[in-house]
């Protein structure tokens, strides 16, 4: 077959969002937006306490109520027979028992669904709730992370055992050294969508739902194991996402609620959570509390590292994340010792936001690297050089590809690196002070499996199928992109159909694997595509006897040989002398078992900031953020995708904080007035910069993830830059103006 | 303990609503047979009171969406933003929050941008609503929509119909003179994929192309 890589010859060319117009015209269609006859609304009405038992359902005025179809609680609920089994009915992402929504009258947390209101409309539904009355045996509730320490206990498997690399706490005897705590507060996904479901019953044994989730088979094999159905009978879509950064890795109790409700009125069903609800009922990032203990010697060669989490999830599940792990490999340390642990709450179990435990881990390990270096008086670009992992000293492995050191020069570079000072607080604009800082973040370049479906029709256009959805990267840009590069025609002669159970499978959107996992699946669909073409072509005449597909020229009408333009046939003539109306092939492509290579995505932010200290105030003045992501498949929504992740960070730097009012177990800010996100006049000019060099084992482009390191290290580099303008260490986040006013 | 409404509702607020419901379900409907036209005593007659309510709840509505004239019958509490989504079929127009806090739900309401999710249906009355659906003329789309295309202003999508009816706003009420001008007034719209910066400058080069918006 030969090298057929069209990214070792050509340079992507950036191409718009091909669903763009459908976007910006409003016919992007979302889950709650699908039109479907007799539909009915349904809204959830939550439990006051945070822990107990309900004592009394009263759901008489809700069912008298005009237009009121149904009210299910627990005493009336269907039994579902996944449910029956007790454990891990749908199959979640954790450990433990996933919430059984309607199941009993057990309390496990604020705002937990205890009825669902079904009416004719939603201004009905939503007025009915309010007439549900219920009366609780309140128990004693545990929300407080830090008072709960002693509870902490090691997560079930091997995965998170502790980790020791050469001697145990080897920093405490290193001539220089520090030794910190970072706390992380309750971070919310809020997309802006609303968590949203249809879920419609053809019959008693077939259901359609459109749903908000990152992965439409994930969520067909939940639904079909809480219902106990065959996964043929069960139909998911979810073209469009409208975010989720996570919220969408797993299938809620909401989602089994509104299925279930839609089989017991018999008719569809639309349910779409209130805001207040995204903030109760659909995770979150955990709090999480960090040690990090740190030596160098005098010269700033890293001799020990220690990393401590400890993070909340629910009472009923565990939830873990890769907090620690970015500790073991990020730099070169001769002795590391990590340790992670966990804390049941009364709360809704913890999902992954973007980045997820490494944006956690990196705030602090990046801030630590920060302090020692300034211990050791070093600029803390030079320390991390000095200490850089030529290999992954955690798996003894040589890594894929590795360019962390082209992110550090060009970023630095682009931010003017060199006008910052060793002492914080020398640079000056009048009132406000000028800092700058800079983290690196990495995650792992992971590839799953994927099956694409292509479709050649006659008139040269190419249809391409995955299961695959799209919350917001740029999936089916990505594919289009691909495709185009491999078959060298024209975007607007391919298009893309995905996210929907009716497609070959592919992955899950989480992770950073897409690109890696689908784009690989795209690429080896279209050679086989031209392969194909290449045998028709032989059998069409004698003129292409024996061709090769490296021998032919593709375009979008037709064929040639390399060697002679002349001899030509259009696709319709070749499709038409075999016999074919169109020509379609379907292939499944997956990671070859690798294990010779280390294989991880690099990125380095760098902030420079000014902080106001009569008020407080932190205006961030420009951000470069450099990423080392392999090749870039669709340079464009690659951009805009680093963009994000950039603002994101600079939420959970300085504004993200979901407050809980511990006497009550429920948060007070739920809310998208009270809990601030980063808004428009907060976001300054954002530089994204890409190594753009291949990765010779990831996948044939050669890329590797972007979704998660755009946003890894960017909240350390914002505290090291306050740090370098105000001379103040916050190990807090987030960094609010009541921290630095002077 | 007290059940917790969708909305915090004033308990006041909640005692009146049921007084006006069990006005109409109970004790009260035979003051309102005797004023009530002849299908909705017979509708009451048949122990539909569900019916009588929904004509008591109604009330009429003339407005222009789009430039289409609806002449509608509306409940008081439907927002502006379910009635386009939920019964005009425009789901373009987005719902993030229900509170006014995020923008998603702009439209233009007489040529200015308004939250929809704010606004009640029935205060539209013979006004012009101006929705995404409403932007493009044909296959031609308006400068601002092309704008969001080439700067890529969005991801997700979801934000994108409000940004945009905001981004037209925004130059219209003379709030687009600089790119800081541009941020602080397009600052009602959450953007949580992040696409601010290019939100900004699909709006300077509308701005900067001069059209008539």
């Amino acid at each position: 077959m030969g090298k057929n890589f069209f990214f070792d010859r050509n340079e992507p060319v950036p191409i718009d969002r091909v669903d763009g117009r459908a976007k910006v015209t409003g016919t992007a269609t979302y889950a709650a937006e699908y039109k479907t006859q007799q539909i009915a609304y349904g809204f959830l009405v939550g439990s006051t306490i945070a822990k107990g038992r309900i004592k009394s359902l009263d759901t008489k005025m809700a069912e008298r109520a005009p237009g009121v179809l149904s009210v299910i609680t627990y005493l009336n609920a269907p039994k579902l027979p996944g449910y029956q089994t007790g454990k891990d009915p749908s199959k979640p992402p954790t450990a433990g028992q996933p919430l059984r929504i309607f199941y009993d009258n057990e309390i496990f947390y604020y705002d937990q669904p205890v009825a669902l209101v079904i009416a004719d409309t939603f201004e009905r539904a939503v007025h009915a709730a309010t007439l549900v009355k219920a009366q609780y045996e309140k128990a004693v509730h545990q929300t407080e992370l830090d008072a709960n320490l002693s509870r902490a206990k090691v997560p079930t498997g091997p995965r998170f055992e502790d980790y020791k690399r050469g001697e145990a706490d080897a920093y405490k005897n290193a001539p220089v050294k520090i030794e910190q705590e970072y706390h992380h507060p309750i971070e919310v996904h809020n997309p802006m969508e609303l968590a949203s479901i249809i879920a419609r019953w053809e019959g008693k044994e077939q259901v359609t739902v459109y749903t908000k989730t990152q992965g439409v088979e994930a969520t067909q094999r939940s639904i079909a194991a809480a219902f106990k159905m065959p996964l043929e009978n069960i139909t998911v879509n979810a073209e469009h996402i409208g975010g989720a950064f996570g919220m969408g890795l797993r299938t809620w109790p909401y989602e089994i609620a509104c299925v279930m409700g839609a089989q017991k009125i018999g008719r569809p069903l639309k349910l779409v959570l209130h805001r207040e609800q995204m903030f109760t009922n659909v995770g979150h990032r955990p709090e999480t509390i960090q040690k990090i203990g740190m030596g160098a010697t005098t010269d700033g060669k890293l001799v020990g590292l220690t990393h401590e989490a400890i993070a909340d999830t629910s009472s009923y599940e565990e939830f873990t994340e890769a907090t620690v792990n970015i500790s073991r490999f990020l730099y070169a340390c001769p002795n590391v010792t990590t340790r992670y642990r966990l804390v049941p709450l009364n709360i809704c179990t913890p999902i992954w936001m973007r980045g997820p435990g490494e944006a956690t881990g990196a705030f602090a390990l990046e801030s630590a690297m920060d302090e020692l270096a300034f211990a050791l008086n070093l600029d803390p670009l030079e320390f991390r050089i000095r200490n850089h992992s030529d290999t992954d000293p955690e798996r003894n492995l040589p890594w894929s590809s590795k360019h962390v050191k082209e992110c550090y020069e060009m970023g630095a570079e682009k931010i003017g690196w060199k006008e910052r000072k060793l002492q914080p607080r020398a640079l000056k604009d009048g009132d406000w002070l000028i800092g700058y800082g800079m983290g690196t973040g990495s995650f792992g370049a992971f590839r799953g499996a994927a099956t694409v479906k292509i479709k050649l029709e006659p008139d040269g256009k190419l249809l391409l199928q995955c299961s695959v959805n799209d919350m917001g990267p740029g999936t089916a840009t990505m594919m289009t992109s691909i495709a185009s590069n491999e078959m060298g025609w024209p975007v607007n002669q391919i298009k893309v159909e995905m996210g929907s159970t009716n497609f070959p499978p592919g992955p899950t959107q989480g992770g950073s694997t897409v690109t890696s996992t689908v784009g690989a699946a795209v690429q080896e669909t279209c050679t086989a595509l031209k392969e194909k073409i290449a045998e028709l072509a032989g059998k069409a005449g004698s003129a292409f006897q024996a061709v090769k597909a490296e021998d032919l020229k593709f375009s979008a009408t037709g064929i040639s040989l390399q060697k002679d333009a002349s001899v030509k046939i259009a696709y319709n003539e070749l499709l038409t002398k075999n016999g074919l109306a169109a020509l379609e092939l379907t292939r499944e492509s997956k990671a070859k078992q690798q294990q010779s290579y280390s294989m991880y995505s690099f990125s380095v932010h760098f902030v420079k900031l000014r902080v106001h200290p009569p008020t407080g105030r932190i205006r961030i003045d420009h951000v470069v953020s450099c990423a080392d992501a392999g090749t870039i498949v669709s340079p464009k929504t690659a951009a805009s995708q680093m963009i994000g992740g950039v603002v994101g960070g600079i939420g959970m730097a300085l504004m993200e904080d979901m407050v809980i009012d511990h006497r009550f177990g429920r948060p007070v800010n739920n809310n998208l007035a009270d809990y601030h996100v980063p808004v428009n006049a907060d976001i300054p000019p954002v530089d994204v910069l890409f190594v753009n060099k291949k990765d010779p084992h990831t996948n044939p482009m050669g890329s590797k993830g972007l979704g998660e390191i755009a946003l890894v290290g960017v909240a350390p580099a914002v505290a090291n830059a306050v740090f370098n303008a105000t001379g103040k260490r916050i190990r807090s986040l987030p960094i609010t103006p009541d921290k630095l006013m002077e | 303990m007290a059940t917790k409404g969708p909305h915090n509702e004033d308990p006041n607020d909640k005692a009146l609503n049921k007084g006006r419901r069990e006005f109409l379900k109970h004790s009260s409907l035979l003051t309102a047979l005797a004023v009530a036209p002849p299908h909705l005593v017979k509708a009451a007659e048949s122990a539909l009171d569900e019916k009588a309510a929904v004509y008591f709840e109604q009330v009429p509505l003339s407005l222009e969406v789009n430039g289409v004239h609806h002449k509608l019958s509306v409940e008081p509490r439907v927002t502006l933003l379910d009635l386009l989504r939920e019964q005009l079929a425009l789901p373009g127009t987005k719902k993030g929050c229900d509170h006014g806090q995020c923008g998603a739900c702009t439209v233009h309401v007489n040529g200015r941008r308004v939250l929809s999710c704010m606004s009640l249906a029935v205060m539209q009355e013979g006004k012009k609503v101006t929705t995404i659906e409403g932007l493009a003329n044909g296959d031609q789309l308006h400068p601002m929509q092309e704008a969001f295309i080439k700067h890529d202003g969005f991801q997700c999508g979801y934000c994108t119909p409000g940004q945009i009816m905001s981004g037209i706003a925004c130059i219209r009420e003379g709030h687009a003179n600089s790119d800081e001008e541009v941020r602080e007034y397009m600052s009602g719209n959450i953007c949580r994929c992040g696409a601010y910066p290019n939100i900004v400058k699909a709006i300077a080069d509308v701005k900067k192309g001069g059209h008539k918006l």
